[in-house]
């Protein structure tokens, strides 16, 4: 893949803060259009900034980052679900329509169609505080794909889940993938959560972060739960754990 | 809230404090004018009740005007600081001089420019109470969670969809707590104002009749006076906290 056919072209990347030093080191990345891919890499090696660069939210120090058609729609889902506690379920899930200037009927349709397909339908109504926490990250990720995102950058979002929840929202991401068609890039530290989820695992070193491997896992889509418990996916995952190690972490 | 559980201690403590208060009248043998006994004040109190009522609702038109005045101004200006750190760090001190002026020293300069009356007593009543509310203001508009401000500028709201649909909603439990504390303020401000600017005798706020009773060693009036303006505070306070509970009830914060 050339730079030039990626949605998004991350080329030589570096990050660094005032405070805090270089975070990214000659990073490049590219994700092609409709593809998932993981990034890994310990704690606090720039895991988020990388994406947090991806997103416009702060300028690379150095090298360039070209998401195709920006205009059309990123969206983020955090760590937290970060949802405003103040708002419905519903009206959280509009909200990034209502900033974009939809409103009313329209958008409150939408929120609720994109509601019923993560499985809320029925708590459209109901606070944030009122739901469990796997509940709150299926708004969190209804919000994110509301606005028909042609890129969906996910930060560590199921970290804060138990394992059980965590397995089920991996699932579901895929299923919701299958069914509207998204690019992903998603952040994690959990090596089965990136192989069992993406096309393709980049690995990140220890801080300053640079890509020290790229594991491509072939294991098909649509991808069973059960593809957890085969030898090809106990491979590459202690494939992925290697170049961790190696990267320092 | 229930019931007598709640009100029952405090209740207790203020018969006790009544009985020993009689006590050292009796045995201190002290004069009237300088400590009258309870029942004294609670006989004046009865006698002069519909002054002291007519007394407490001027001062209390004063005190909630004041607090109108101090959230609306508090609010603008933390608005302001909001806007940008440098602008915060340079207007924050005058914003404290608010705090810590001296009303008695100031007294003088807001008759001079609002004369004496209702206006001078709410202009009092709000330089008490707008500290509070600017401050709570400010730290409700900039504790901001950084994921909820990222997720606005990922979907490019404007700067005033920010503040409109996140920052001023996300401070609403502690404006509610900021009003609360300046509820109170502006009472004890506006009793102030009336001491030092008050009304001449047509009008007669609680501080009229603080400065006329004590000036005429009226002490049992004068207690009577002081009782009228606690109990005044704590109705501004306790209706603000109602509201404020009714308002903040949606406010849970989500882990």
């Amino acid at each position: 893949m050339t730079a030039v056919d990626a949605l998004v072209a991350v080329e030589r990347v570096d990050v660094a803060f005032a405070r805090g030093g270089p975070a990214l080191q000659g990073v490049t990345l590219r994700v092609a259009a409709g593809e998932l891919v993981s990034v890994v890499g310990p704690s606090g090696c720039g895991k988020s900034t990388l994406l947090r660069v991806v997103a416009g939210l702060i300028p690379p120090s150095a090298g360039t980052v070209a998401v195709a058609d920006r205009a059309a729609a990123i969206a983020m889902v955090f760590q937290q679900p970060a949802l405003l506690p103040w708002r419905t379920v519903l009206r959280n899930v509009a909200l990034p329509l209502e900033l974009d200037g939809v409103r009313g009927p329209e958008g409150r349709a939408r929120a609720a169609a994109m509601l019923a397909q993560v499985g809320l339908a029925a708590f459209a109504d109901a606070y944030p505080a009122e739901l469990s926490g796997g509940m709150r990250m299926r708004a969190a990720v209804a919000r994110a794909l509301v606005t028909r995102p042609r890129l969906l950058l996910m930060d560590e979002p199921f970290a804060a889940a138990d394992e059980i929840t965590r397995q089920r929202l991996h699932e579901e991401l895929l299923g919701l993938r299958a069914a509207v068609g998204f690019t992903t890039l998603f952040v994690t530290h959990n090596v089965f959560e990136a192989v069992f989820l993406a096309d393709r695992v980049v690995v990140l070193s220890a801080r300053p972060g640079r890509v020290t491997a790229e594991v491509a896992v072939p294991l098909g889509r649509p991808r069973p739960p059960e593809v957890r418990g085969d030898a090809a996916f106990a491979r590459l995952v202690g494939e992925v754990a290697r170049a961790l190690r190696a990267g320092g972490a | 809230m229930s019931g007598l559980r709640d009100i029952g201690p405090p209740l207790a403590v203020l018969g006790l404090a009544a009985l020993l208060w009689h006590a050292a009248v009796v045995v201190f043998a002290l004069p009237p004018y300088v400590l009258p006994p309870p029942a004294a004040v609670a006989a004046e109190a009865w006698r002069h009740a519909g002054e002291l009522g007519a007394a407490s609702a001027l001062t209390g038109a004063a005190a909630l005007a004041g607090l109108a005045a101090s959230v609306v101004g508090g609010v603008l200006v933390a608005f302001v600081f909001a806007q940008s750190r440098l602008l915060a760090r340079s207007l924050y001190p005058y914003a404290i001089f608010l705090q810590t002026v001296p009303i008695v020293a100031v007294a003088p300069l807001i008759i001079l420019w609002f004369g004496t009356g209702f206006g001078s007593v709410v202009v009092v009543a709000f330089i008490v109470g707008v500290f509070p509310v600017i401050a709570g203001a400010t730290a409700g508009f900039t504790s901001v969670e950084r994921d909820l401000v990222d997720l606005f500028r990922v979907h490019g709201a404007t700067r005033w969809q920010v503040f409109w649909k996140l920052r001023l909603p996300h401070a609403v439990p502690q404006l509610v707590t900021a009003a609360e504390v300046s509820g109170g303020l502006a009472v004890v401000g506006a009793i102030m104002g009336e001491v030092f600017a008050g009304y001449g005798a047509g009008a007669r706020g609680l501080g009229y009749l603080v400065v006329v009773t004590a000036g005429q060693l009226k002490t049992a009036y004068l207690f009577a006076v002081v009782l009228a303006a606690t109990g005044l505070g704590l109705v501004v306070f306790g209706a603000l906290r109602l509201t404020g509970d009714a308002v903040c009830a949606r406010w849970r914060d989500v882990a």
